[in-house]
Order: structure tokens, then C-alpha cells, then sequence
């Protein structure tokens, strides 16, 4: 069997058990229908893809798995009640922060990068480091008792809109300046020298 | 589950912990980057979630991610034009060949 049709044939079982777990927990009584399934199969997607972009070999590979991991995290603050944060999150980071990076990956391939080692010699102590990190965000959020609500509070943009642009006006003008000052320093940092190299 | 506030925080979490194997593990520069973008994201995700689960921040939560979302557009532009510029020189995306303060 060629390595292709194998390939295939993972990535069909693996998107069918991501969709057969959910409905397997519903039909046990574990999730309930509508939001619930919609947050755990965003949630499986955004940790599935996450993993992609930090362990695939091929770096343009992981560039567009990060894309999939931004769109699920999208969904999923849809399900969270904020869609104008949704929106903003697939114009700025799929629409301009993943084609920079993909331009990036363009700009700076070498021939022999992809079939090199692609983890550093410290890679097992970074993943210790990793779970360690996991698990204590995770008994963090357990033990702390936080003064939320029960159900989601859902965001309007004109309320939205009234917050940015009184409270917050300052750090918006801010925000904006730093921009312009990124934009200026990617230019200048970025700008090919007369007469050097590629 | 997408009615606890416990359940977002426990994946912005997770998601923080694959963006911090990436960011000590991967060799390529460009790669890094991208797992600072992870990172962002899981932060972005946690606060979301705490707006929108506490009634006091309700919109001062999506207020906060969307100006973080702006200082990542600005991070990752200048982020990745000194590695281009890091590349013109050394013809290597690779950070542990960037040698030159160790010899």
C-alpha cells in the first residue's frame, strides 16, 4: 500500500474519531448537545493542530496546521459568547499574521532544512518542562475558586464598542502608534542592503 | 463543559504548554515564532474566557484581547523581519548555528 493512500486513510480515522468521541460522550451523558459538542470538537482540533505545528518536520506544514489551530480557537470563542474577538481573530491572525509567517517560511527555506534533526538536543527536558507546565495550570484552575457565573455572558459589539472607546481610548491610540512604529522597524530591519546578498 | 469556566482555562493551558515544547525544542527560528504565537493565542483564549464568564469584565475581556491581538500583529512583523535580516547574513534559519557571541 503506498505511503500516500496510508497517509489518507490516517487522517480519515483521525477526523472520524474526533467526531465519534463527542457524540459517543453525548449519547453517555457526559456533554449535551448544541454548545457543548461544538466546544469539545473546536477543543480537539486546536490541541490536535497545536501539536502538528510544534512537531511536524516539514515547517511549511506547520505553518498551515497553525492556520487550522487559529481557526478552531476562533470557533471556540464564538462558543465563549465574544464574536467580535472571533472575527478579528481570523482577520489578524489567518488573514495576516499566518501569511507573514508563511512569507517568512518562503523567504528563509534552505534546501536541506526539512530533512535535518528538527528538535534541539534539550528536547526532552522541554517537554518535561511542558507537562509540568500543563499540570500545574490545570490543579491551578481546579483549586482556585473563582467568582464566575454559571453560563456564558454574551458580548455585544455596540457595548463592546462603548468600552474601547471610552475606558479604553488611551491604550487604543497607543496601540495604534505601536503599530506604526512596527510597520517602520519591519520595513527598515527587513530592507535588502545595496549591493548585498539575496 | 462549554458552561465552565474551568474547562477554557484547563485548554488555554494546554494550549500554553504545546507553545512553551515548541518555543525550547524546535531549531528553526521561524518555528519559534510560531510557537509564541501558540502562546499568545492561550493567553488571548484565557482571557476571553474569564470575560465572559465573570460578569464584572464581561467587556473589558474581549476589549484586553483584541488589543493583544494588535501587539502580536507588531510582534510578529518586527519578530520575523530580524530573522530575515538574521538570514541575509548567516544563510541559516537554524538558531543554534547563530554562534557568533559564543566563540
Amino acid at each position: 500500500m503506498s505511503r500516500s493512500l496510508l497517509t489518507i486513510l490516517a487522517t480519515v480515522g483521525l477526523l472520524g474519531l474526533a467526531v465519534a468521541v463527542p457524540i459517543g460522550l453525548v449519547l453517555l451523558g457526559a456533554l449535551r448537545w448544541g454548545d457543548d459538542v461544538l466546544f469539545f470538537i473546536f477543543a480537539e482540533v486546536l490541541i490536535g493542530a497545536g501539536l502538528l505545528v510544534v512537531t511536524m518536520r516539514d515547517i511549511i506544514r506547520c505553518g498551515l496546521a497553525m492556520i487550522v489551530c487559529f481557526g478552531a480557537l476562533a470557533g471556540i470563542y464564538v462558543v465563549a459568547g465574544a464574536p467580535l474577538v472571533a472575527a478579528a481573530q481570523v482577520l489578524v491572525y489567518i488573514g495576516a499574521i499566518s501569511v507573514l509567517i508563511l512569507f517568512a517560511i518562503m523567504l528563509t527555506e534552505t534546501k536541506d532544512a526539512p530533512t535535518r534533526l528538527v528538535f534541539q538536543t534539550q528536547s526532552i527536558g522541554a517537554a518535561m518542562a511542558a507537562v509540568v507546565l500543563a499540570v500545574i495550570v490545570a490543579l491551578a484552575v481546579g483549586v482556585t475558586d473563582w467568582p464566575a457565573v454559571g453560563e456564558r455572558i454574551h458580548t455585544a459589539t455596540d457595548t463592546l464598542a462603548e468600552v474601547l472607546f471610552n475606558e479604553y481610548v488611551l491604550p487604543f491610540e497607543i496601540v495604534s502608534v505601536l503599530l506604526l512604529a512596527a510597520v517602520i522597524g519591519g520595513v527598515f530591519l527587513a530592507k535588502r542592503e545595496e549591493g548585498s546578498g539575496p | 463543559m462549554s458552561d465552565s469556566l474551568d474547562a477554557y482555562l484547563v485548554l488555554a493551558g494546554l494550549l500554553f504548554a504545546i507553545g512553551t515544547f515548541g518555543f525550547l525544542a524546535r531549531r528553526n527560528a521561524i518555528s519559534m515564532l510560531m510557537s509564541i504565537e501558540l502562546m499568545l493565542n492561550a493567553v488571548n483564549l484565557a482571557i476571553v474566557a474569564f470575560g465572559s464568564f465573570i460578569p464584572s469584565l464581561s467587556a473589558d475581556g474581549s476589549v484586553i484581547a483584541i488589543m493583544v491581538m494588535a501587539v502580536a500583529a507588531a510582534e510578529a512583523t518586527v519578530g520575523l523581519s530580524i530573522v530575515i535580516a538574521i538570514f541575509r547574513n548567516r544563510k541559516t534559519p537554524l538558531v543554534d548555528e547563530y554562534d557568533a557571541m559564543r566563540q
